[in-house]
């Protein structure tokens, strides 16, 4: 069944659509993750502008981030103190992003500088991902010795200046890194259409040694936010927001959560790692893939204005 | 005052000058207002037409020529080049194109070319390689010879995506007399006013011309939609937030396991 998407321009099949909500749901909700870094290019794949596909994943991880921070905080698993001060920077790295977008789009570099940083990053960060999941199965087959993280270790960054503490979270450190975190996840899903879940995680927990019973829960009600106000940003400048594509996607999206989470869960940790890192290296190189073959026409068009 | 006498005296001279016209021209579209609703995957138009003797007048036995031209609304659309920098494929240069049609069909009974002359074409804006397509080039607005790689470039891709079309098999006389052309208007063709502009020609040249016009415009949902989104974005913005906060919400009730 085909439906017509009013911002986007183009129809698609209903049930392709609501089908990629699902599978994306499926591993978001196993992964505790947003999965818009899975999302923005499947929709570009079939045929979304990377510009649209952007701005209405943002829709689409704003609800499947809000019903995540429901059940979190049920269990009193977010830190909001840690949330609200990582928020005030990441609005901040939110409208930098959405501004910096726009620039791009004029400048005819927008998929280049999307293609880039999608290279980049998901390389990187699966590459990590990988690494440490592997060490991790290595020393539980040979009996090593596991790194046991002590609350009081502490890195460089604990030594700034601006010292803050979270009770939630049982951390007190310097405001700058926490600023600095929030800015980029703000930045970076602003113009990559991902929540930065999977970024601002890690994060939490190498920077600021943030505990994992509060790390979840506060990540997703940082991405809730962040997501929210890009929905509202791109809505706003960008006229980009394809509210039908959104809803579709959003309710795909809750419901293949509810099965991911029910799957992670029998999993072990380690394991759980090992497949997220080889998705996102395996989508960091599909990306790499379309830079560096040559393209099937050099020239494209894209729409400047009426008249 | 001084520039109706002019005025009047030209009008004189062409109503003298042009030979009493043969042939009558007629045509109708099938369907003027185009819906984009949200089950629109697209849609099929037909024109049909005659051309009639005047009265007192003959046909040519000889047979005419029919070129049908669909142009949608004008846009301005960029066309960008790739090259390969530091082993990855980047958009280096650009060529914007002002007041295009967004959509251009041209539409005949036979090949453009054997139908009149290169000039003729040119100068009636007939087929692909004759429609002037204005470029900015520095300050200055101008079509490029046909050659020019992004023109070229232009038209492929238009072509490619269905915006653009030429077909030299559109036109079918149903008798000698009564012909009709299939229009058809891609999924994703944008909305606004086509101009439609039938060309009778006879010999390689124009015998006369007749127009009609079209509407695309969207409908229900989705130009309630497009309209918010254009017109109300940071409200649309927020609308579109609440519904995601309320899908959100509604999923941890309806999954609530504890």
């Amino acid at each position: 069944m085909q439906i017509y998407l009013p911002i986007a321009d183009l129809p698609v099949n209903i049930f392709l659509v609501l089908g990629m909500g699902i599978a994306v749901g499926f591993i978001s909700g196993m992964f505790g993750i947003g999965g818009g870094f899975l999302m923005t290019p499947l929709l570009i794949f079939i045929g979304v502008s990377p510009a649209v596909a952007v701005a209405s994943v943002s829709t689409h991880i704003a609800a499947s981030s809000f019903s995540g921070a429901i059940s979190y905080w049920r269990r009193k698993a977010v830190d909001v103190a840690l949330a609200l001060m990582l928020l005030a920077a990441g609005i901040i790295g939110t409208a930098a992003g959405v501004w910096l977008f726009t620039l791009l789009r004029r400048l005819d570099q927008l998929d280049l500088v999307i293609g880039l940083s999608y290279v980049t990053l998901l390389s990187v960060v699966g590459a990590l991902m990988i690494y440490e999941a592997l060490r991790a199965t290595w020393r539980a087959l040979h009996g090593g010795p596991a790194v046991i993280r002590r609350p009081g270790s502490h890195t460089w960054m604990h030594r700034l200046p601006f010292k803050l503490r979270f009770k939630r979270s049982k951390i007190y450190v310097s405001a700058i890194p926490v600023w600095g975190i929030g800015f980029i996840i703000g930045f970076i899903g602003a113009i990559m259409g991902v929540g930065g879940g999977f970024l601002l995680v890690p994060m939490l927990i190498y920077f600021l040694r943030v505990p994992t019973a509060t790390v979840i829960g506060t990540s997703m009600v940082l991405t809730l936010v962040t997501m929210a106000s890009a929905t509202v940003m791109h809505a706003a400048t960008n006229h980009l927001v394809d509210a039908v594509l959104a809803l579709i996607l959003m309710v795909g999206g809750v419901i293949g959560a509810q099965f991911g989470a029910r799957t992670g869960q029998n999993m072990r940790g380690e394991r759980l790692r090992l497949l997220l890192g080889l998705l996102v290296l395996a989508v960091g190189l599909r990306f790499a893939y379309e830079l560096v073959v040559t393209p099937d026409d050099l020239y494209s068009i894209r729409y400047v204005g009426a008249g | 005052m001084w520039l109706v006498v002019p005025t009047l005296v030209a009008l004189l001279f062409a109503g003298a000058a042009a030979p009493a016209k043969a042939e009558q021209l007629v045509v109708s579209l099938s369907n003027q207002r185009v819906l984009i609703n949200s089950n629109f995957i697209g849609e099929e138009l037909v024109l049909f037409g005659a051309i009639q003797p005047e009265p007192g007048q003959q046909l040519k036995p000889t047979g005419y020529d029919l070129v049908v031209t669909v142009a949608g609304p004008r846009v301005s659309l960029r066309t960008r080049r790739k090259a390969r920098a530091l082993g990855i494929w980047v958009n280096v240069d650009s060529r914007e194109f002002v007041g295009v049609p967004s959509y251009l069909a041209i539409l005949s009974n036979r090949p453009v070319d054997a139908i009149a002359h290169a000039d003729i074409l040119r100068r009636l804006q007939v087929g692909l390689d004759y429609f002037l397509l204005t470029q900015r080039i520095g300050p200055d607005l101008a079509d490029t010879v046909r050659e020019d790689p992004f023109r070229q470039a232009f038209v492929r891709e238009q072509m490619r995506h269905g915006f653009y079309r030429q077909a030299p098999d559109a036109v079918t006389y149903l008798t000698p007399t009564v012909f009709r052309a299939g229009i058809s208007l891609p999924a994703d063709v944008s909305t606004g006013n086509y101009a439609v502009d039938v060309k009778l020609l006879a010999d390689g040249a124009l015998v006369t011309r007749a127009s009609a016009s079209l509407d695309v415009i969207k409908a229900g949902v989705e130009q309630y939609v497009a309209d918010a989104a254009r017109d109300n974005g940071l409200l649309y913005g927020l609308a579109t937030t609440l519904m995601a906060l309320a899908t959100g919400w509604f999923a941890s009730v309806v999954f609530r396991r504890d």
